[in-house]
């Protein structure tokens, strides 16, 4: 059973559940792809699916070390937004959330987006007029904001600490309305199963060990099964981009880092949207299952460790109860580290290379889940048209060359900052 | 304390024996009705006692659920307990110490536990199978009309909006070994390593020492094994290096050996005394660290295996032994290894009707099995529980014969009230896989068992699959011994291992689903919390989510509030099955902490409300407190906004009044404000001018003694990272000062520079921030005020102080150093005080300048200000600006190499459209243009709109020009002074036409500077 | 929780420190000899190895010196610890 509806669910259920089918086939790889898509996590599936959807090249392998989705798809905090100042990239994700707003019908897959916005608080004046500039700018560029001053703030979310014991006092926040969270991993499966649908190879258990090259071009992805041939490839691997790009030569404005999550035990509905904490780093949204999900700061250094330390779940912790104290007793359930490439700006590359058919995409630091669809929609592009689509001609690899650097928080080449 | 009267007296506890203590009784109520049990009792027990089998409700289905075990490990039995700002949601009943007033719910039931209008979801079953959600509710009307409701249902307790009245401590200390687990294996590491003199800990997460040996039956030395524990117990004690904590779960094991340890102080009590903390996070950094965490028992999967009454059989034992609790009057038992025997024997003891006892295990001899024929009980081979009856509680079971080929023989009704199972030990290796600890799988007991481990973390006894009682204690000898060898302690002779009294063990034989009815109505449960069915994982495997991380996600088996602990490897191995691979093939997840929930408030320790971060005060923050100063967070500091007259209160058009006539004291007389936040370095040493002059972007190797300058500071990458003014206070002496906001990062990069750039420049460098006391004194009195104030013999005069000056002096007796700068652009001083003194020196110049109408201003006012003057802060450097943005470019040195230079010519950074500083003033001369609007040429374009610049800081009234201004960033806004575009605030509907000009509004010329 | 041996210190968490990045990278030593070309790659790339990398961390909390490290970051283990100038070897 192919489809999927409430209908195909009833019809399931009478017969046992005995008729559904994969959600995607286990392909043997074949010799030679068209396009091969390194890396099957959000973006390289999405990459795939758009390639295949949009520009009709549908002889496309993704070639996945693991199990697809076991990377940051499958270990973020679901939040999906659009509330970019600069210009490269606000454009990018404001087409993001479009997407994000038609996916589940666009996929026949139910990725659970739900727009229950996402408010930042501000506790000075100066972070509210940094606010006022940023949402003044989305409202510029078509999105959608909303600037709250504290009485605002204290009518959709009445329990945050508004009391004389606040160390940081909130003044007011922006709102972004049409944000919110979605299902994680059942993205990266909607993603796969519409690639595969349209005749995508996804291929799992398949590590990418070499790069085959005949002069400035690579002809094939050497694997743990077998070489591969290509035409052009897509590389997809954030958390791991500097391993497999220096197999391919090339070295990156990139540093791994590893980024915690955590999620509370299930309670009923406490927190409606998506919070963020101004006076420190902590962010906060409540799964449809009833856990909350948060996280905050990286743990400051470079890691592939997929762990954290203690430090930094302590401090992510305080920061809640700061802005949440009523959630005190509230039981930390289980906690998670991903793979954060940390650009040297902050923001993300999606770029042709100095190699002539090989197109990268990576560079997500915190922000890679929410740009899921819009990634594979510019890459597709990008790698189709060997020409990067206007949503991401600044995201090149070779902006900090020119200058043309794109730093939304200011914060320079130091990539634990951003 | 009236509590009612007690409804049922303890219906099922035994007469005698347990850890009890029947002298202790204690009441508590459960959904409101009354109830007593004793202290020793967990919640779990004592509604046991009293006959309660329904606790809780399955997340899914509703289904009502009792207690499964006796453990952390428990999926079943979650309440909600205490109530108000105590209230915690998902506490497990068998983990709750019972105190006398102990208040507790159920929880995820409505309208109450035992008429669940939720239950209908298990009518409904069929349809919402693993997954469901994924394949529906994309159309009309949209997922947010149906994810409303289903968050209503999904969930488990429910939270608070109140907080929490409850303290939380942190301590750190260190330990040559830990000892994780408190049980035989554990107490016998402690033990060993403790008496060859090493620093010992011991953290047990019950209330008590002797693990599994509470629960059974055993004796060490021909002795009750309890016995052993107590002498243990005393001995351990009398250790001055050991220290044993109970009540304390070591949750996670984090690098190089630090392991993270929940102390739950008081939470055994109804509320922790005064001065007590409810819980302890222990940080335990470890040179050697000893696993004794135990096993855990998997549940056997069979129809019904959810239904209340359905026990784990070593919790059955447990509640036999340890509580004097027979958790039913007739029992049957069903088990793939002896425990079965073994739970059989105990209960037919205790006096429970044993109605059958099922191996799983093909027909074969054992001593256990032995035991059970010759005392009678009516025990049947290769056969189980197929189905078990009874909506609220075990009223009978379905057994039959195994065919060993997936099929039962005829079934037989059994009546009873208990069904015990049990389906061998999980070792618990989450510690061991939180140091990246690999687990091995181990047919023996069909379980995984720690493999390698970086860390050198020992696994001993049951946590390493060595279940007997002589195993643990020999093998927590020998890591006792072993662990205080290697942190250098000298080993005495080797004990003998206590003798025991085991019973050998006939092998176990992995069942993971037993056959049963092809009613599709019957579910057969592998996480019983989440309502993960076998159903669900063949479903899982079909659709290809054949990896263990695909079914997790995909079933969510193993994702509740026990994390798998009695599901996960029974899925995997269904999940193998259905793969047609080997177990270890498939794989098992990584554990990560913590290894049980911890509250985020014991995480937050004592970062709470106030203490959330520390409070950075000035010298003089108890005179702006006494003189009506309102504060303002600034960074950590608290620093006056503005002061408010006596008598006056807070409001809005205060505000303004008052930051107004600050501003006019400042510029029509004199204004004295705290600058003691901005960051003072004192830099010394023969390179010093050297050093200087390459992290500032303009020169200062020709800055003379007694001059001060202000400097720029880039980042390498070319952007403005920072300013401020450094003086030469000698010839290899200089004090360097910056932003409040850049303080620490200044000084770590000065250091930086020094330490791994230029190792060879001799210059040392130290924070004097807290050291000095600053004060600026601005005004066209300020001179005069200065003179007054100054001791005999420090000299102002124009001459002796003059533009740029410092000098030594003294006021009020206090030796100063006085800077003749300024931020206001008014004739200024800045003063710098031992910081003992700076109140001192404060009132002395408020005195000198009463005369003279001296006002203190604050944050506000400082900033109009400067704005008026046209002076950057980090409202624009914004760490996005270049020197040339602030119209600073020429300030750069092009004589010599500074930090950042070498990016200076890329070519975004030339381009003549970048915005440019600029000033901004209202066509209309009076509209405020506010910060944060955006530059654009016309305010009626549609979206996307394209964006000239944007609004930095905003004086809505320069009091000196009598109307508003304002500093903004402008595509070539040097070229377009004079010219009007629109300042647009579309988050207010707002837009400003304003006028380009130079962005200085008072005093162009400088002339106030130099009088 | 890491712990570094401070070379004056001691061994100590890696709390008390703040990590300041990539230890192989050099600053260009001769400005005038030093290309765009040069400083780009300084500023901006990094190796990221997975494995042993080395680095700085700065004892902010403590002698505020600058520790040069070489750390597994596959692990987190520390492989040795010295001052910026020296060179470092897995196991000193």
């Amino acid at each position: 059973m192919a489809e999927y509806s409430v209908f195909s669910l009833i019809r399931n259920a009478l017969g046992g559940h005995k008729d559904w089918i994969r959600a995607w086939r286990d392909p043997e790889p074949k010799k030679h792809y068209d396009v091969i898509v390194i890396g099957g996590g959000g973006h390289g599936l999405a990459t795939a699916y758009y390639l295949a959807r949009n520009h009709g090249i549908t002889n496309v392998a993704v070639l996945e070390k693991g199990w697809i989705g076991g990377g940051n798809v499958g270990r973020n905090t679901t939040i999906v937004r659009s509330n970019y100042m600069l210009d490269g990239n606000a454009h990018f994700y404001e087409h993001s959330l479009k997407l994000w707003e038609g996916l589940s019908r666009d996929l026949n897959y139910n990725v659970m987006f739900s727009q229950r916005g996402v408010l930042n608080l501000g506790h000075s004046d100066g972070q509210m007029d940094a606010y006022a500039r940023r949402g003044n700018t989305m409202r510029l560029n078509g999105v959608d904001a909303e600037l709250l001053d504290r009485k605002d703030v204290q009518r959709l979310y009445p329990h945050l600490d508004f009391s004389a014991a606040a160390r940081f006092p909130i003044y007011g926040g922006l709102l972004q309305a049409r944000g919110g969270t979605a299902r994680h991993d059942a993205v990266a499966w909607g993603f796969a199963r519409g690639a595969d649908r349209l005749g995508v190879d996804i291929i799992q258990n398949c590590e990418v060990t070499g790069f085959e090259r005949d002069g400035n071009r690579v002809t094939g992805i050497q694997t743990t099964r077998g070489t591969i041939g290509c035409g052009r490839v897509g590389m997809a691997v954030a958390g791991n981009t500097s391993r497999v790009a220096a197999m391919a030569g090339l070295r990156l404005p990139i540093e791994s880092h590893v980024l915690q999550a955590f999620v509370s035990e299930p309670l009923k509905p406490l927190v409606d949207g998506v919070i963020t904490y101004g006076a420190g780093h902590f962010y906060i949204s409540q799964s449809d299952k009833g856990g909350l999900v948060l996280g905050g700061d990286l743990d400051f250094y470079n890691s592939y460790a997929q762990r954290g330390n203690l430090p930094t779940v302590e401090h992510v912790m305080a920061c809640g109860l700061a802005m949440m104290p009523y959630l005190g007793r509230v039981r930390i359930l289980r906690g998670w580290g991903g793979l954060m490439d940390m650009s040297m700006d902050g923001s993300p590359i999606i770029s042709k290379t100095p190699i002539d058919n090989l197109y990268l995409n990576a560079g997500w630091c915190y922000g890679g889940f929410k740009a899921t669809p819009g990634s594979g929609y510019v890459f597709a592009h990008t790698i189709a048209n060997d020409t990067p689509h206007d949503f991401n001609k600044a995201m090149t690899l070779d902006r900090f060359a020119t200058g043309h650097l794109i730093d939304e928080g200011g914060k320079g080449p130091t990539p634990k900052l951003h | 304390m009236i509590f009612g009267r007690v409804a049922i007296e303890q219906s099922h506890r035994l007469p005698t024996g347990g850890e009890i203590d029947r002298l202790a009784p204690l009441p508590f109520r459960f959904d409101g009705k009354a109830y007593r049990g004793y202290a020793g009792d967990t919640l779990a027990s004592a509604l046991l006692a009293n006959g309660v089998t329904v606790v809780g409700r399955s997340f899914k289905y509703h289904r009502p659920r009792g207690v499964l075990s006796a453990g952390p490990e428990e999926p079943n039995a979650l309440v909600e307990l205490r109530g108000g700002g105590r209230k915690e949601p998902n506490s497990r009943a068998t983990m709750i110490e019972l105190f006398a007033g102990l208040e507790a719910t159920s929880q995820h039931r409505w309208p109450s536990l035992a008429l669940d209008i939720m239950e209908l979801n298990d009518l409904a079953s069929r349809f919402l199978v693993a997954g469901f959600y994924y394949k529906t509710f994309m159309g009309f009307p949209g997922w947010r009309f149906y994810e409303k409701r289903i968050r209503a249902a999904a969930g488990m307790g429910s939270g608070t909006v109140e907080w929490d009245p409850d303290r939380y401590e942190h301590m750190n200390t260190h330990c040559d070994v830990l000892v994780a687990g408190g049980g035989p294996s554990g107490l016998a590491a402690a033990l060993m390593a403790g008496r060859a003199g090493a620093r010992v800990i011991l953290v047990e997460e019950t209330d008590g020492l002797g693990g599994r040996l509470r629960s059974e039956r055993e004796t060490i030395d021909d002795k009750p094994a309890m016995g052993w524990v107590a002498k243990t117990r005393a001995e351990l004690a009398d250790m001055d290096e050991v220290r044993v904590l109970t009540r304390t779960t070591a949750f996670g094991c984090y690098d190089d050996n630090m392991v993270g340890a929940l102390e739950r102080v008081a939470d055994h009590l109804a509320a922790p005394p005064e001065h007590m903390a409810r819980q302890r996070l222990w940080h335990i950094r470890a040179g050697r660290v000893i696993l004794a965490t135990g096993a855990i028992e998997r549940p056997l999967v069979f129809g019904g295996n959810d239904r209340p009454g359905v026990m784990l059989a070593g919790a059955v034992r447990s509640y036999l032994h340890r509580f004097a609790v027979t958790p039913g009057k007739r029992a049957v038992v069903v088990a793939n290894n002896d425990d079965g025997y073994r739970t059989a024997l105990d209960l037919a003891r205790a006096g429970v009707e044993v109605m059958q006892v099922l191996d799983t295990r093909p027909a074969g001899a054992g001593a256990w099995r032995e035991r059970a024929v010759a005392a009678g009980l009516d025990v049947m081979q290769r056969a189980a529980v197929v189905n078990a009856y009874g909506r609220m509680g075990v009223v009978g079971c379905d057994v039959a014969t195994l065919d060993g080929h997936g099929g039962v023989g005829d079934t037989r009704y059994v009546p009873c009230d208990l069904i015990a199972a049990s389906g061998g030990w999980s070792p618990s290796v989450h510690l061991h896989s939180h140091g990246d600890g690999k687990a091995d799988w181990d047919d023996g007991i069909a379980a995984f068992v720690p493999g390698a481990n970086r860390l050198g973390h020992v696994s001993v006894g049951a946590a390493r699959g060595r279940f007997g009682l002589a195993e643990a204690l020999s093998d927590g000898l020998k890591a006792g011994a072993e662990a205080a060898k290697a942190c250098g302690f000298a080993i005495g002779a080797h004990p003998d291992t206590p003798i025991t009294d085991e019973i050998a063990t006939a092998p176990l034989k992995a069942i993971w689903s037993i056959p049963g009815p092809t009613d599709r109505t019957v579910k057969r449960f592998v996480d019983l919390q989440d309502d993960v069915t076998i159903d669900d994982i063949a479903l899982a495997h079909r659709e290809g989510f054949v990896s263990v991380e695909h079914l997790k996600r995909y079933t969510t088996l193993g994702m509740g509030t026990d994390q798998g602990k009695t599901s996960n490897i029974t899925g995997h191995a269904l999940l193998a099955e259905a793969r047609g691979q080997p177990i270890p093939t498939v794989g098992t997840t990584r554990f990560r902490p913590p290894y049980t929930p911890v509250a985020m408030a014991a995480f937050a320790g004592a970062e709470r409300g106030l203490h959330f971060s520390p409070v950075r005060r000035s010298a003089m923050h108890d005179w702006h407190a006494e003189h009506g100063a309102v504060f303002v967070e600034a960074g950590a500091w608290l620093r006056p906004q503005y002061y408010l007259r006596p008598g006056v209160t807070k409001a809005k058009a205060v505000m303004d009044r008052a930051i107004e006539t600050e501003v006019r004291a400042v510029r029509s007389k004199v204004g004295l404000v705290d600058v003691s936040t901005l960051g003072k370095i004192d830099i010394q040493g023969p390179d010093a001018a050297e050093f200087l002059n390459r992290v500032y972007a303009n020169g200062f190797k020709a800055l003379p003694v007694g001059k001060a300058r202000y400097g720029l500071m880039l980042r390498e990458d070319g952007i403005v990272d920072d300013d401020g003014t450094t003086s030469r206070l000698g010839d290899t002496h200089y004090l360097m000062t910056t932003t409040t906001a850049h303080a620490a990062k200044v000084l770590a990069d000065l250091e930086w520079y020094l330490q791994v750039v230029w190792p060879d420049l001799d210059v040392r460098v130290t924070s004097v921030t807290e050291q000095w006391a600053a004060m600026a004194l601005a005004g066209p009195k300020a001179r005069e005020v200065l003179a007054a104030a100054a001791d005999h013999g420090t000299a102002v005069s124009n001459d002796a102080l003059p533009y740029l000056g410092v000098i030594n002096g003294s006021i009020a007796g206090v030796p100063v150093r006085l800077f003749r700068i300024s931020f206001s652009g008014e004739l200024g001083y800045e003063v710098n005080v031992p910081a003992d003194w700076g109140t001192s020196v404060w009132e002395a110049l408020i005195a000198a300048g009463e005369p003279h109408g001296i006002t203190p201003y604050g944050m506000e006012a400082m900033g109009i200000l400067r704005i008026e003057k046209g002076h950057v802060t980090h409202a624009e450097l914004d760490g996005r600006i270049t020197l040339d943005d602030v119209g600073m470019g020429r300030m750069a040195s092009s004589k010599k190499w500074f930090v950042g230079r070498g990016m200076l010519d890329k070519p975004a950074f030339i381009d003549p459209e970048r915005p440019k500083l600029v000033g901004l003033v209202p066509v209309d001369g009076k509209t405020r243009i506010p910060a944060g609007a955006i530059l654009v040429a016309d305010p009626a374009t549609p979206p996307p709109v394209p964006k000239l610049g944007h609004v930095a800081s905003s004086a809505y009234l320069s009091p000196t020009v009598g109307h508003p201004i304002a500093l903004g960033f402008l595509a070539r806004g040097r070229d377009r002074l004079g010219e009007t575009v629109w300042a647009v605030f579309p988050l207010r509907n707002l837009s400003v036409q304003v006028k380009v000009v130079e962005p200085c509004f008072v005093d162009p010329e400088g002339s106030r500077l130099h009088v | 929780m890491i712990r570094i041996p401070c070379p004056h210190c001691g061994p100590r968490d890696h709390a008390e420190f703040s990590y300041a990045g990539d230890a192989t990278k050099i600053r260009p030593a001769d400005p005038d000899a030093a290309t765009a070309a040069d400083w780009h790659d300084y500023v901006y790339f990094r190796d990221n190895p997975r494995g042993p990398h080395m680095e700085y961390w700065h004892h902010t909390q403590g002698c505020r010196a600058y520790v040069k490290v070489l750390r597994d970051t596959s692990t987190h283990e520390v492989l040795a610890a010295g001052m910026p100038g020296d060179t470092l070897e897995a196991g000193r």
